[in-house]
């Protein structure tokens, strides 16, 4: 089905680099409020979670706008909106379980990722690797790592209690 | 576009609040930043005025990139006459509230007069609105940015605060955005306070349009790859400037016990590594945090693994913290330095003259010019951790006598104390001087000496001098973009050569905090680094601005210039010790006694260092009194100062 933008938070640092690339590379401008990604924050724990669009299979903004400006492109495994037809209800912004759907308020027209026709600059710009680009399937694949490379740590630790014991 | 931020000129006495544009030619002249507020600072104070009073002016702004696609236009600057010295105050400091601000619109502030009551400042998108500040006052700098965001109803506000110790006028308080990123140097915290200013929020969604976008993405991209490959960066990107603090110790380059020594021995809980395992164990492996738009995140999270504040979330430490709640004081445990550093971060004052001023204190009671009676019985040896942290507390509030009297700042406290207290106190200008040991390297003492804003690293320190760089090497970068053909020496403990990396580094330093990048994207640990050579492509593709590498070193000579011609105005005299270009005797006078074989023993040489400030003044184009020469005026374009062009 082609790549999805895989966001692990717990490698964002918080510096915001992905939401001025967005916005300068769709509009020409930097504004965070332009942005199709935006790192939401809880500054006094130190967390930071970058937001943006799922793509998702059944679209929820997809199947309630009302004037079908929204659909799936499939080529790049996204989901599109055809400004030319949107009216700007709102509707897909509110029914949004992400919050991934924007309303400009200068240009007046809803606006969200789209995947920078698959060169997300994003992705491009992180050096951490928090926002990254990969085949759908192989999402979960580092995160089983990750918890397999933990399993096998606990599991030396154990050896070495063991030894010495006796 | 970023040429048209706005300046406001705020009046905190009648309230009234003009806005206007900030011409071109006037960008042409000091780009923005530091420099243009030194332009500023000039124009709009009067010789002599009380720093603490309503006639001392308060500059703050960003660069002339902020919030452009710029690597790391995070910086925000803070300027005012200084309230520790007397002379140029000054301090920069990361986070996110510059390019917020730049956002609001504006890229400069000057704020006049002293408020009636407890203020803050409501800045958003072009408006700007003075707001009651009386339920903020006493809270701690995080309550407060916490609590305007919940009165004004938006998460995203970002806001610059002073903590108590701005409030209660400690002259080296600072200014604070963030969990730990604060604008630490010279008191600009008591500025604040003394104008009943709590708070600046800013707030903004305009656009500001990028001159050529495509370009400047592409060239960025170039940017950010070059400043992360760089080795040193990536070391501040896993362990922060903690593993400068170590690095220097290894060879004998800090100060320990108020300058009786030169290196930390038996100190491993506080060495970068160990303080990298409390974050890992507190926060996960992936605990460093960056400020806006920067690849270096060389900012740690961690939590307070024991004592009273266990638990306690808080940013950092850095370089500094290590310096003042262990090297200075000699104290080694880890858990003094994580709740130290969280005092002085909620309480806004500067970590650097907290921990050199108890040290301080601390020689003077162990010599028994200080006794149990100015303590309030506070036993303050060296190594007490407890007299420590209780000091911190005693100085922010202002409480006993010492607190009371060290919360003034070195230069005052030391004619309260009386007898030969000064003697022992390490300052420039009456700043107190980075946990740093200069004695083995003259071009390190040489840039402490001449510093604008006091004794201080980041205005002109010539960090890779420590690299010994081959000669070749060092003329690349020193040679550029004004040619340079005198000496150059590779080895630390030399003299000649060294006014030419300092004055280079002045411009470098100065230019960097024009454009409001961070000095770890430049010539600064890094000899591999942008530098004049680069910026002219990052302003034109950003502004549309056009520049050669060459007009960027003068705009940067003509700043630094005119915080010059603040100092003396100020009544700045080459030799003087409190406000002079000159080193305490201890420089001098007392070898150091730990390191590594080509540091130990060592002093500066009086003669060798007096005729490096007579070589730094003529590149300068300074008299050998520092005072600048009618020629070099002119050909700066500084002959008619004050200009009033804003």
């Amino acid at each position: 089905m082609g790549k999805v933008l895989a966001i692990s938070q717990e490698k964002c640092t918080g510096c915001r680099l992905c939401e001025v690339v967005c916005s300068v590379f769709h509009d020409g401008i930097s504004n965070a409020a332009r942005s199709r990604i935006k790192v939401m924050k809880w500054e006094s724990e130190g967390l930071y979670i970058p937001m943006s669009c799922q793509q998702c299979q059944d679209a929820p903004c997809m199947i309630i706008c009302p004037v079908k400006a929204i659909s799936r492109d499939e080529s790049l495994s996204r989901v599109m909106v055809n400004q030319n037809k949107c009216i700007g209800c709102r509707a897909c912004v509110a029914v949004c379980p992400f919050g991934a759907m924007n309303f400009n308020i200068i240009d007046r027209k809803v606006f969200k990722c789209d995947l920078c026709d698959g060169d997300p600059q994003c992705v491009r710009f992180c050096e951490v690797k928090a926002v990254d680009y990969v085949e759908a399937d192989r999402v979960s694949t580092s995160k089983k790592r990750s918890a397999a490379e933990k399993i096998s740590a606990a599991r030396k630790e154990a050896a070495v209690l063991e030894s010495e014991l006796h | 576009m970023a040429l048209n931020r706005k300046i406001a000129y705020i009046d905190l006495s009648t309230g009234k609040i003009e806005i206007k544009p900030i011409p071109i030619d006037v960008r042409r002249k000091f780009l923005g930043g530091r420099g243009l507020d030194a332009y500023l600072l000039y124009n709009h104070t009067e010789k002599g005025c009380n720093p603490l009073g309503p006639k001392n002016t308060l500059m703050v702004s960003g660069g002339i990139l902020t919030a452009t696609l710029a690597s790391a236009t995070a910086r925000t600057h803070v300027m005012a006459k200084s309230p520790l010295g007397g002379m140029i105050g000054s301090a920069n400091m990361g986070g996110f509230f510059a390019p917020e601000l730049a956002w609001a619109g504006f890229h400069h502030l000057v704020i006049k007069g002293k408020a009636e009551k407890p203020v803050y400042l409501w800045i958003h998108n072009g408006k700007i609105e003075i707001r009651d500040a009386r339920h903020l006052w006493g809270k701690t700098t995080t309550e407060t940015q916490w609590a305007i965001r919940e009165e004004l109803g938006d998460d995203d506000i970002k806001s610059m605060v002073i903590g108590p110790a701005g409030e209660n006028l400690v002259r080296f308080a600072n200014v604070m955005t963030g969990i730990k990123n604060s604008g630490g140097r010279t008191g600009m915290g008591a500025v604040m306070g003394s104008k009943n200013l709590k708070a600046i929020a800013a707030r903004g969604t305009l656009d500001i349009k990028i001159a050529h976008p495509k370009e400047a993405l592409e060239y960025n991209k170039r940017f950010i790859d070059q400043i992360t490959s760089a080795k040193v960066n990536q070391t501040q990107g896993a362990l922060g400037t903690p593993f400068i603090w170590g690095a220097t110790n290894s060879w004998g380059g800090v100060r320990c016990r108020n300058f009786q020594y030169n290196q930390e021995l038996y100190c491993d809980e506080i060495e970068p590594e160990a303080i990298d395992e409390v974050c890992t164990e507190t926060m996960g492996p992936d605990h460093m945090a960056g400020c806006f738009g920067c690849q270096v995140h060389c900012r740690a999270k961690y939590k307070i693994p024991t004592g009273p504040y266990a638990g306690v979330y808080d940013e950092g430490p850095e370089y500094t913290s290590q310096g003042a709640f262990c090297g200075e004081p000699d104290c080694r445990s880890i858990e003094t330095l994580l709740t130290g550093n969280h005092l002085v971060d909620q309480w806004g004052m500067d970590n650097l003259e907290t921990g050199s001023i108890i040290s301080w204190a601390m020689e003077l009671y162990e010599l028994g010019i200080l006794g149990s009676k100015e303590t309030d019985g506070l036993d303050l040896r060296f190594g007490n951790d407890e007299a420590l942290l209780e000091m911190v507390r005693r100085i922010c509030f202002r409480e006993g006598w010492l607190g009371d009297t060290l919360a003034e700042g070195g230069i005052i406290a030391s004619e309260k104390i009386g007898k030969n207290s000064f003697d022992y106190l390490i300052q420039v200008k009456g700043v107190s001087n980075l946990h740093s040991d200069e004695r083995g390297t003259p071009a390190l003492a040489l840039n402490i000496a001449t510093a604008s804003r006091g004794s201080d690293h980041l205005r002109s320190r010539p960090a890779i001098d420590l690299y010994h760089l081959p000669e070749g090497v060092l003329r690349k970068i020193y040679g550029t973009p004004v040619p340079y053909d005198g000496p150059l020496s590779s080895e630390h403990t030399e003299y000649i050569g060294k006014p030419w990396q300092v004055f280079w580094q002045e411009n470098c330093y100065m230019a960097v905090d024009c454009l409001g990048i961070c000095k770890y994207h430049t010539v600064f640990l890094g000899a591999t680094l942008p530098n004049f050579e680069d910026w002219p492509k990052v302003l034109y593709y950003n502004t549309g601005l056009e520049f050669t590498p060459r007009e960027i070193w003068d705009i940067a000579a003509r700043c630094n210039m005119i915080e010059r011609l603040f100092n003396l105005r100020e009544g700045l005299i080459r030799e003087d010790l409190y406000r002079g270009d000159m080193l305490n005797h201890r420089y001098f006078d007392e070898p150091t006694r730990r390191g590594a074989p080509d540091v130990v023993g060592r002093v500066i040489d009086r003669e060798k260092f007096k005729k490096m400030v007579d070589e730094f003044y003529e590149h300068k184009g300074l008299d050998q009194n520092g005072i600048p020469k009618p020629e070099t005026l002119k050909r700066l374009g500084l002959e008619k100062e004050p200009s009033h062009l804003l």
